[in-house]
């Protein structure tokens, strides 16, 4: 190996070239925040999706975001799991860790408990975060730790071409479902809510405006941000989610939940959700006498999850699919919490004297 | 105070006998307090200057049914006036409270050795629970030991009616305080130290207080006056060099070197862990120590709780993780991303037997294959063992110095003896400790998230939140120097071998084996771990009766020291004992390829000295 003294007490092989994923950001140096641009977040790795992937749209706008969130690039890590979502972290130009199936919420704990300054941001996906990786996906948000999670949901195995996920749809055909998917799937929205996460939304690949919106609110809740975003596989699960989400159709079948507003949605603003005893229904205002009066109106910051559930439980054809925030709530973060019992076991006890804790317990001399 | 605390009138003439070494071993139901009674029979002994050595022994079920079995605990003592190791081959004297504890400890009991019983629990249905067809007491079963029946729970009871304002079962529960007590008066031991730990522990409730109290004494003048009991025995000091000592237990001493090392360190520990028994001591002993900003993380798994320590290393803290074998078995995955990553990580296994859930609560050295060896793909992980309870304290600072310098994993192996034993430390001065150096990147110009040093091959450690070093790390294979992720054939073979020459290049960096006796000989022992007292104490004896045995003892399993080779060779046998089936002696054989002879006990027990003694005579 032929290297070169570098100055920094390593040493440095003159003749290789960065031209793939990963690795260093060479000679970016990040200006101050609030002078950044989304340039600024772009790495030197060329991305690697499938062209016409939904994963595309959410870097972009993730891109986007981050210079109005007024932190600098080197306070920011992302980390993720396994699969094609994961992949994301390399193409962010700050800290990254592209770790093992299923595990970044339990990594992005301990980055976020070691160095709670940091901006610490997940991303995964249906696979990683709900089969391999459920039992950190509920932990991490009832721990509200206070860190962004989006998870991709694409109904499908990508990365290993094409396999059943937890999240598609009953009776799907896969690859390795012949005969199709005979395993219920699993809400994520109701399990982050269960898992009493304080931040869950819910946002579209496509729907370019709201999904920057959501990323910015995500990004913004002091806690743990739980961030559905529904993204198109276009290899293994193509137009997965059209009978909502294609623009023709979009207006009729998506709710667009916004706090203090009344659940409105359709074409011609004029269907929404109204309380039957204790089960929504879905009204057409101006029928049977019903007036916007009648509408059920979103409040995100109910204590009371029911409500959230409710919502997350709609589904098309039923219901509109609704996307926004269902909840965000305020609740000490766990990374805050363990400062203030370090703070307050210092305060008591004065800081940690090496002495003390050695010459304690059963002691005696021996002269 | 009733009448009975005070000196009794007429005392028979008693002889006082003196002893060299002791070894008793208390027994009971584990609702009977064994442990406590053991404990402070310990540190008494401690404080009058024995030298001393423990191994409790308790089920692993919380609380099996009262009287029966598997419910039996029990605590084994060694004191001495010499230097000792181990918590003696055999005890000399088994205190059983009750039926069941008798049957599960008297195979143990030297011959001829002395046996206290509490005679109020030999009931029929006791008896029943504890598989007795006669009464032991009775039927001659007991005939070839000094047999002491003593009624210790009505003589409690007696001495507490009235003396105290509690209930009958309180007053039951301080049955072992008496017992104690008649020990005390045995072994010729003190009160004071045990009076003052009570007047302590239950400050907030003085008849509580009272009540040990009355207890402990009453023991104590019962055993002075009763003629049960003609003679008792004095152990006197040991030599040992002057300090200022500490009675500490592995998992302790594991807890407290691990605090150290973060402080020599100048970085904050944070310990990821999942409550698993034999290790959940050390989680416990953490997380009392906030004041140091040790950060405790009770994870939701075993996985999370090292991920977590990887994402702190990865943020500069020392990351650490603690479990047994299967909890390693859950984590090797997140180990080989350490590994691939080159972070500092520190996996400390407390051993237990295995394979699966295994013996919990028991010991074993099973796992050294499954630390050098278990996980997918070439993925070196350095391997160090501490060789007793007090090593514990020096190993940890050992694991995080060679994890920093190196990046790589550490794997610390203790084991269920270790953890739960007990000597005496030396407590060392803490500006005397050397501190442990750390470097981290900060300069951007030219930073290469995989660049080499060029001495220990590390790659340069960069913090988030350093501005200029962003990168990505991860699993995948990276090219060497840049860190990009790179599929290319000849670099992954340069990285695989990297990884491999960085651990191989921390020998450098470790002691020389030591030989323990002559240089060059017959036999030398080999040995890893636990398994220090034992050998170090049959190769003393044996020397002292003029055989050519030497003994050698690894705290350093991967890479071996490197005078280990020479060692050997010096040698015309290697024995191996090992609580597996020859791990270590595989590993010697295929490293060095000498004809080392295994000797294994996996019974869950550590090697008694007269078990090593045996085998070593058979190569004589």
């Amino acid at each position: 190996m032929t290297t070169q003294g570098n100055g920094n007490g390593h040493h440095v092989d003159a003749s290789v070239s960065a031209e793939s994923e990963g690795g260093a950001s060479l000679f970016q140096i990040a200006p101050p925040p609030g002078e950044l641009t989304k340039k600024d977040f772009v790495s030197n790795q060329e991305v690697r999706w499938c062209p016409g992937c939904g994963d595309y749209a959410i870097l972009n706008n993730v891109q986007k975001v981050m210079p109005d969130l007024g932190i600098s690039r080197e306070k920011v890590v992302f980390v993720s799991g396994i699969g094609c979502s994961s992949r994301f972290p390399y193409y962010m130009n700050t800290y990254g860790f592209h770790s093992i199936h299923g595990r970044a919420p339990a990594i992005a704990t301990g980055i976020k408990t070691a160095n709670p300054e940091l901006s610490v941001w997940v991303i995964t996906g249906d696979g990683d975060a709900l089969s391999i990786g459920g039992n950190h996906f509920m932990h991490v948000l009832r721990r509200n730790l206070d860190i962004n999670y989006i998870l991709f949901n694409n109904r499908i195995y990508g990365l290993t071409k094409g396999q059943y996920s937890p999240t598609s749809v009953f009776g799907q055909r896969t690859k390795s479902t012949p005969m199709g998917v005979i395993d219920y799937p699993v809400n994520p929205l109701s399990l982050a809510i269960a898992s009493e996460a304080t931040f869950v939304a819910r946002s579209i690949d496509i729907d370019v405006k709201h999904l920057g919106t959501m990323v910015e609110s995500a990004a913004k809740h002091k806690g743990v941000s739980f961030l559905e975003v529904y993204q198109n596989c276009n290899i293994f699960n193509d137009g997965a989610f059209d009978y909502f989400a294609e623009r023709s159709v979009r207006s009729d079948n998506v709710l667009y939940l916004e706090h203090g507003k009344p659940m409105i949605f359709g074409k011609d603003r004029n269907r929404a959700i109204r309380m039957n005893g204790a089960h929504p229904e879905v009204v057409t205002i101006g029928e049977n006498g019903i007036t916007e009066a009648d509408i059920l109106v979103h409040d995100i910051h109910l204590q009371d999850p029911s409500v959230a559930f409710m919502l997350a439980r709609m589904e098309q054809p039923d219901f509109p699919q609704p996307v926004g925030i269902f909840r965000a709530v305020e609740r000490p973060s766990y990374d805050q919490l363990l400062v203030d019992q370090i703070d307050s076991a210092i305060a008591k006890s004065g800081p940690g004297s090496l002495d003390k804790l050695i010459n304690s317990g059963d002691m005696w001399t021996v002269e | 105070m009733s009448a009975v605390l005070e000196p009794p009138v007429e005392t028979f003439d008693k002889q006082l006998e003196e002893l060299d070494t002791v070894t008793i071993r208390f027994a009971g139901d584990s609702g009977d307090g064994m442990q406590l009674t053991g404990t402070q029979f310990t540190n008494t002994s401690a404080i009058v200057g024995n030298d001393i050595s423990t191994l409790p022994d308790f089920p692993a079920e919380i609380r099996a049914p009262a009287g029966s079995l598997p419910g039996v605990s029990g605590f084994q003592l060694n004191f001495s006036n010499h230097d000792i190791r181990t918590p003696g081959d055999q005890p000399n004297v088994l205190v059983a409270m009750n039926p069941a504890a008798l049957k599960v400890n008297l195979a143990d009991l030297e011959e001829g050795g002395t046996i206290i019983i509490n005679s109020d629990e030999f009931t029929k249905e006791n008896l029943e629970r504890a598989a007795y067809h006669s009464n032991p007491l009775e039927d001659g079963a007991l005939s070839g030991y000094r047999v002491h029946t003593l009624p210790i729970s009505t003589l409690n009871m007696n001495a507490l009616k009235g003396a105290v304002e509690l209930s009958r079962k309180e007053m039951a529960r301080c049955k072992n305080f008496f017992a104690l007590g008649v020990l005390y008066w045995l072994y010729d031991r003190p009160l004071e130290p045990t009076l003052n730990w009570i007047n302590a522990k239950f400050r907030k409730n003085p008849e509580l207080a009272k009540a040990n109290e009355v207890a402990l004494k009453t023991g104590y003048n019962f055993a002075e006056t009763t003629e049960v009991f003609t003679t008792h025995y004095k152990i006197k000091k040991a030599v040992i060099a002057p300090g200022r000592y500490r009675k500490i237990t592995g998992n302790e001493a594991t807890a407290i070197g691990f605090v150290t090392a973060a402080e020599l360190a100048g970085r904050t520990l944070f310990y990821g862990s999942y409550p698993i028994t034999p290790a959940s001591d050390i989680l416990h002993e953490l997380a009392r120590h906030k004041n140091f900003g040790v950060k405790t993380f009770q994870a939701e798994d075993e996985i999370a709780a090292v991920c977590a320590a990887i994402g702190a290393s990865f943020t500069g803290h020392v990351g650490l993780t603690g479990t047994s074998g299967p909890g390693v078995a859950l984590k090797q995955e997140a180990i080989g991303l350490a590994v691939m990553t080159e972070l500092p990580l520190v996996i400390i296994n407390v051993q237990r037997g295995g394979p699966s859930t295994g013996l919990p609560t028991k010991t074993e050295q099973a796992d050294l294959f499954q630390a050098v060896w278990g996980r997918n793909g070439e993925c070196p992980a350095i391997v160090i063992a501490p060789a007793t309870p007090a090593d514990c304290f020096n190993m940890a600072i050992e694991a995080v110095r060679l994890a920093f310098k190196y990046m790589v994993p550490v794997f610390y192996l203790s084991d269920g003896y270790l953890a739960n034993g007990a000597e005496p430390w030396a407590v060392p001065a803490i500006e005397k400790l050397p501190r442990i150096e750390v470097k981290f990147a900060t300069d951007p110009k030219n930073f290469m998230p995989y660049a080499r040093d060029e001495k220990t091959l590390a790659r340069p450690w960069a913090l988030p939140g350093t501005p200029g070093l962003e990168h990505r790390i991860g699993g995948i294979e990276k090219q060497n120097i840049t860190g990009n992720v790179n599929y290319d054939p000849e670099n992954h073979h340069l990285m695989v071998k990297l990884r491999q020459q960085k651990v191989d290049r921390a020998v450098a960096d470790i002691p020389p084996v030591e030989v323990f006796g002559d240089s060059s000989g017959k036999v030398l022992v080999l040995g890893w771990g636990s398994t220090f007292g034992s050998i170090t104490s049959a190769v003393e004896k044996m020397r002292n009766e003029g055989k050519s045995v030497s003994s050698a003892h690894l705290r350093h399993l991967n890479p071996f020291p490197g005078n280990l080779g020479e060692v050997l060779s010096s040698f015309e046998t290697v024995i191996i004992p090992e609580m597996n089936l020859g791990q270590l002696c595989t590993m010697i054989r295929a490293r060095y390829l000498v004809g080392a002879v295994p000797f294994s006990k996996v019974k869950g027990r550590p090697f008694q000295i007269r078990e090593i003694v045996q085998k070593v005579e058979e190569y004589l």
